[in-house]
């Protein structure tokens, strides 16, 4: 899967998770730029990614995430 | 919506929330509005969310009290204002095994651990009542999960100082409170969390992450369970099965390979499973659910399947058997004319998914669980909590007998050609009489079940009905006959001022519709009204999807109109007669 492939997928998730089929992610996008996206929401994301890739994020990889950009990199390095 | 139904995805729910609300706001309405106070001992936002729709998926609307994170206690003994005013008509307590602060330690005697035992179970009574008593409202309470580990392994069960123990000791004390206290409820995680594995439910990650004290993926669940709960308090159980034959009840098709061919009973794999699904089923009729034959068969031989020597179901255990050639959802539909009953009340079992799609695409509200096959049959409608109990009364434990009795008295009705002869035949007797705490629980119940013959469809709860007891006219009312005892099966409220009584409910159960309990009951409130000085009875009619029936029963009594609104709502008067002339001739009635 290229970075792009999974951004589409990515993008899918945020548009569900968040109801807002405008929504399109990128690298530098962080919680500050999606109204919803506050901590309570934050954890629906992160369940709502694992199970479109079938993945599993630790609570160190969570904690650490800053930016979409780190998302997706561990994205690309678990489904590698 | 079948997603809301067992078995389903959670976290495709969670993901698809927004959507799903908006879907069940178009689709399901119109709704019952509660409004549900949530005290959290961990985070709730997700439970909010989730609880939302599933009870939307039951018609009910329901506003969320969040307390703030783990403030459940301080919510519910220090009055916060936020929830005085909010008014609650449900208080939900989420808390969970990470609220108990007196664990046992390794060095505790056995009367220390009994010591921190009363002291955890007092804080969560101390709650309790005092919500009762501030709220008067239904309380549901989580029990405690089972700890996520073991410091004795298996011994942590035996020894008093385990978790295991001490936890499993802390819910036999709050379901003993349950047992006698008709407002309390418990939402059984303990069960719950053995079902989804506790591994999946108590996941530490989303505890440390988000103070989320279930997982997540689970958390749908949770919420699904304890919908089951709400639903029943406020009157959405189900009432009967409707059930296929072939291949549903036993292995084959009576009427191809023979009664004696069926696989039923104990002789082999298959037929085993089946006899533990019909002794499932059996085992309902002895809480009340009544049990009906849809089946595409001729009835002979319908008939002589059920009267196979293995079979556990016989055909006496049925209300209705219907065995023919037509359509299943004719069928439906005149089982529950039969019984009286709405067609919503019913769950519909068939091996058939063409059947179900048939039943379920015509008749709105009608469950129709998803069965594969049969050694998954009990779980695949277990599962849905169609007929969770909130208490047993002594009526559910008869209500196959009263039917029973309904259904003969049909039949009597059938040889009268005057139906007064009929009523007559009948030798009913009455008692009219204020409410009396033996009754409360069945009163209470009656307020949140009953729908078409209910005139203002306020409900109650039970400390609701006790309050009415001390300050209203209350009447409520028992009808008996040659055929059985219908048990308490109408229920008024009146609120008396000045000259007027003020009818705040009139109700009574469609099973004696056409009987002229009404008529007693309206003898009993004008004689009560006689006796107090009252010389007006004002009546109210409140439109409901449900309650057309009785658009016109004040006008039926010789009520005048005062009012009607845009919506519908009327308000009728009665100037009682100097004298009066009871109405009622043929319920030989004891009046209080």
């Amino acid at each position: 899967m290229t970075r792009e492939e999974a951004y589409e997928k990515l993008n899918k998730v945020f548009q569900e998770v968040f109801d807002d089929e405008e929504i399109t992610v990128n690298d530098a996008t962080t919680a500050n730029d999606i109204e919803d996206w506050d901590s309570l929401e934050h954890v629906n994301l992160i369940v709502a990614v694992e199970k479109c890739f079938g993945i599993k994020f630790n609570i160190g990889e969570v904690t650490s995430m800053k930016k979409v950009g780190d998302m997706m990199d561990l994205i690309l390095a678990k489904t590698a | 919506m079948k997603e809301l139904e067992y078995p389903f995805d959670g976290e495709w729910i969670l993901s698809k929330k927004k959507s799903i609300k908006k879907q069940l706001l178009q689709e399901n309405g119109p709704f019952l509005q509660k409004k549900i106070a949530v005290l959290g001992g961990s985070t709730t936002s997700n439970i909010c969310v989730l609880l939302d729709l599933f009870l939307l998926n039951q018609g009910i609307q329901a506003s969320f009290y969040e307390s703030e994170y783990a403030q459940y206690y301080a919510d519910a003994m220090f009055d916060n204002p936020e929830l005085m005013e909010f008014h609650p008509d449900l208080i939900f307590i989420h808390t969970s095994n990470v609220n108990v602060k007196h664990y046992p330690s390794i060095q505790d005697s056995d009367d220390e651990v009994t010591a921190k035992l009363d002291l955890t179970y007092q804080e969560f009574e101390g709650m309790w009542e005092h919500l009762n008593a501030t709220h008067h409202c239904p309380i549901i309470q989580n029990n405690m999960e089972l700890p996520s580990y073991r410091l004795l392994g298996n011994y942590d069960c035996v020894d008093v100082r385990g978790r295991v123990s001490f936890l499993n000791r802390l819910n036999e004390r709050f379901a003993e409170y349950a047992r006698s206290h008709d407002f309390f409820h418990i939402h059984d995680i303990a069960y719950l969390s053995a079902v989804v594995g506790l591994d999946r439910f108590s996941d530490p990650f989303y505890w440390h992450m988000y103070k989320y004290a279930v997982g997540v993926p689970v958390m749908a669940d949770f919420c699904y369970n304890l919908s089951h709960i709400i639903k029943a308090i406020y009157g959405k159980n189900k009432k009967a099965f409707v059930l296929d034959l072939d291949n549903t009840l036993w292995g084959g098709i009576v009427g191809d390979d023979g009664p004696e061919n069926l696989e039923v009973g104990q002789e082999t794999s298959m037929g085993q499973a089946y006899d533990a699904f019909q002794t499932y089923l059996k085992a309902h009729k002895d809480i009340g659910i009544l049990l009906n034959v849809n089946s595409k068969n001729e009835a002979e031989n319908a008939l002589a399947g059920l009267s196979h020597q293995d079979c556990v179901l016989k055909p006496d255990d049925f209300m209705v058997i219907k065995a023919n050639w037509e359509p299943k959802n004719l069928n439906t539909a005149a089982i529950a004319e039969e019984l009286n009953l709405g067609v919503d009340s019913f769950v519909f079992v068939d091996d058939n998914p063409a059947e179900r799609e048939i039943i379920s695409s015509t008749i709105k509200g009608i469950s129709v669980p998803e069965i594969t096959t049969v050694d998954k049959y009990i779980r695949e409608i277990d599962r849905h909590g169609y007929f969770e109990v909130l208490k047993l009364s002594k009526d559910d434990l008869s209500r196959n007998e009263m039917y029973k009795a309904n259904l003969q008295r049909a039949q009597t009705m059938k040889s009268f050609a005057d139906y007064g002869e009929y009523l007559k035949s009948l030798e009913m007797k009455g008692v009219i009489k204020p409410f009396e705490p033996l009754y409360e629980a069945r009163i209470a119940q009656l307020t949140n079940k009953s729908n078409q013959f209910n005139l203002t469809t306020k409900r109650y709860s039970q400390s609701e009905i006790e309050e009415a007891a001390s300050t209203r006219f209350t009447f409520y009312g028992k009808l008996s006959d040659k055929f059985g005892d219908n048990g308490v099966v109408t229920v008024a409220i009146g609120r008396p001022e000045g000259d007027a009584l003020h009818m705040e409910l009139w109700l009574m159960s469609c099973r004696v519709l056409k009987r002229d309990m009404e008529l007693a009951l309206l003898d009993a409130i004008v004689h009560r009204c006689k006796a107090n000085g009252i010389t007006r009875i004002i009546g109210y009619y409140y439109p409901t999807a449900k309650n057309a029936m009785v658009k016109s029963f004040y006008e039926t009594l010789g009520f005048d109109k005062l009012s009607e609104d845009a919506e519908g709502n009327s308000t009728w008067e009665f100037r009682i007669p100097e004298c009066y002339e009871n109405q009622n001739k043929y319920i030989e009635v004891t009046e209080d």
